[in-house]
């Protein structure tokens, strides 16, 4: 009995540790972004590295999840003569689902590790020991900005994926499938609710801010040289990601569970 | 307290260490440091490697956090200060680590007038003329200003890290071997730089040399850490008559003596 017990508790004992070292540096990090001084240009560089050069990769990603969603629900509905139904379920999956989770599972797999990588690499070779003498706190320079630049360039960068997205769709049905171009633009915006692409944003927001948490908080913790930093670039990719998708439920759950 | 007033005797040292332990996990590193710091002296500590000459410049910073003792900057108890009081604290000293620690995201000037705009909000092309003229006098072309610390040589990246370490004119210098890792020509010229930062400038230094000659060009004072404590301290003058046998088998670099090294020989 004994034996099981044993590791069980150990790992709950790590798991609640755990916990709560990220919801401490999570709270640290937030407080510095409330207060001055705020490093314009630190929060600028890291909102084009998170939004602009992953323009093509979320674009990309964006468009054939577009073209395969219009092709797939067409093959399905023509069994029952729905094929009208097409661009609803375009619009409505790319901007409350798909936009938001494949453009965050794309940047998690981007930003995270590069943001662990980077200040993993800064841990172990004394820079953040460096940035504390020259009394600069790690916190509102390397942490701050990145949170900022994350909540704010998701929610542009889905916005981008769900215009991209419906494209794909567009095309398919149009080139493809042979809908009427002004039939099926016509349906598109009448499905097109506000509510849908508020709720997509909204969890943008959260996804912008989980992955940067997660990139700082595992490059921030990393030790014992490049293999640390290795580590600590896996651990933020793959926590990033199943927390993005855990919260994912919960803020559906929030808006449209009712 | 005026600061102008010469160093009285009984004046309070700049920094007071008392009773300082340090140990990770099971490895004590240091086990009861005591070494007073005057104002405008330059001691240099040394000691084997290992012995936790890094660790004790860290914690003096409030990089590492001590186990127990107490370490006192102008008078003043920082082991427990708040992240932003010792930030306050920390603007007193300038730090030059063992392995440079360059942001390796800025380029060179930028490394060096980190602490001007940063700390004290200079403004940036301010900023970077002084980082120029700190580029000079630590021997290195103005022009390597706009390089990046990845394009550096190891004796460059060590400069610059002086010069990084000497922008914002602190009160309290710590230099991590200054000169490991360069040609003897610019080892003396550093270690001249150093004497004079001291001597004419009137800040507090603490080095960590492993080579004798330097450590005598560079200090008014020594002393010697071994096995977590400060074995002999003393002006630099007396080095060679300490009578302390550690000092003595530690300044010849004779492998015989009081020093206890975990070697085994399996060439014999
Ligand atoms: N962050 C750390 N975590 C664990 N152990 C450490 C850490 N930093 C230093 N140590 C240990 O503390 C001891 C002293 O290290 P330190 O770097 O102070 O040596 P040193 O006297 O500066 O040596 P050297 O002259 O070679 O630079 C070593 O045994 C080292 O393993
Ligand atoms: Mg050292």
């Amino acid at each position: 009995m004994v034996p099981v017990l044993q590791p069980l508790g150990r790992t709950f004992l790590a798991f609640l540790a755990v916990t709560g070292r990220l919801t401490l540096f999570a709270a640290r990090g937030l407080s510095h972004c409330a207060r001055p001084p705020f490093y314009g240009r630190s929060i600028l560089r890291q909102m084009i590295d998170i939004g602009y050069y992953s323009l093509p990769v979320v674009g990309l990603t964006a468009i054939f999840t577009g073209m395969v969603l219009a092709l797939q629900s067409y093959t399905g509905f023509a069994r029952f003569s729905a094929e009208s139904a097409i661009p609803n379920v375009v619009v409505v999956s790319i901007t409350r689902e798909l936009g938001p989770v494949l453009a965050g599972l794309m940047v998690a797999g981007r930003i995270g590790a590069a943001m662990a990588a980077e200040i993993g690499t800064m841990r172990v070779t004394e820079q953040i020991d460096a940035l504390v003498t020259l009394a600069t706190n790690p916190f509102k320079y390397l942490v701050a900005p990145r949170l900022i630049a994350g909540v704010l360039t998701l929610p542009v960068l889905v916005l981008v994926a769900d215009i991209i997205g419906i494209f794909g769709g567009y095309l398919v049905s149009i080139y493809k499938l042979g809908f009427n171009p002004s039939t099926y633009l016509k349906n598109t915006l009448e499905f097109l609710t506000f509510e849908d692409v508020f709720s997509g944003l909204v969890k943008a927001a959260v996804f912008g801010f989980i992955i940067t948490l997660m990139g700082c908080y595992h490059g921030y913790h990393s030790k014992g040289g490049a293999q640390g930093v290795g580590q600590a670039t896996t651990n933020a990719v793959v926590s990033a990601s199943i927390l993005l998708l855990s919260f994912n439920y919960i803020i559906t759950e929030l808006f449209f569970a009712r | 307290m005026s600061t102008a007033e010469p160093m009285a005797p009984d004046a309070p040292p700049k920094i007071r260490i008392r009773g300082l332990k340090k140990a990770f996990g099971s490895n004590v590193v240091l086990d009861g440091v005591d070494l007073d710091i005057a104002a405008g002296e330059s001691l240099v500590v040394i000691g084997g490697s290992g012995t936790g000459k890094s660790v004790l410049l860290k914690c003096i910073l409030g990089l590492l956090t001590p186990d127990a003792g107490s370490i006192q900057v102008d008078g003043e108890e920082t082991v427990g200060l708040s992240e932003r009081e010792m930030d306050r604290v920390r603007r007193k000293f300038g730090m030059l680590f063992q392995s440079a620690a360059l942001f390796d995201s800025l380029p060179v000037w930028e490394n060096v007038a980190f602490g001007l705009i940063q700390g004290k909000r200079a403004k940036r092309d301010e900023a970077r003329k002084i980082a120029a003229r700190r580029l000079t006098d630590v021997g290195l072309e103005p022009r390597v200003g706009e390089l990046y610390p990845a394009e550096l040589s190891g004796g460059m990246r060590k400069r610059v890290g002086l010069a990084r370490a000497i922008a914002t004119d602190p009160e309290i210098i710590f230099f991590d071997e200054p000169t490991t890792g360069l040609d003897p020509i610019m080892g003396h010229i550093i270690d001249n730089l150093i004497a004079k930062l001291t001597s004419k400038l009137g800040a507090t230094g603490l080095s960590i040399t492993h080579d004798m000659a330097s450590a005598r060009r560079i200090s008014t004072r020594m002393a010697m850490l071994y096995k977590g404590r400060i074995v002999w301290d003393g002006p630099t003058a007396e080095i060679d008559r300490s009578g302390n046998p550690y000092v003595e088998q530690f300044i010849n670099g004779s492998a015989e003596g009081p020093i206890d090294i975990p070697l085994q020989d399996h060439f014999a």
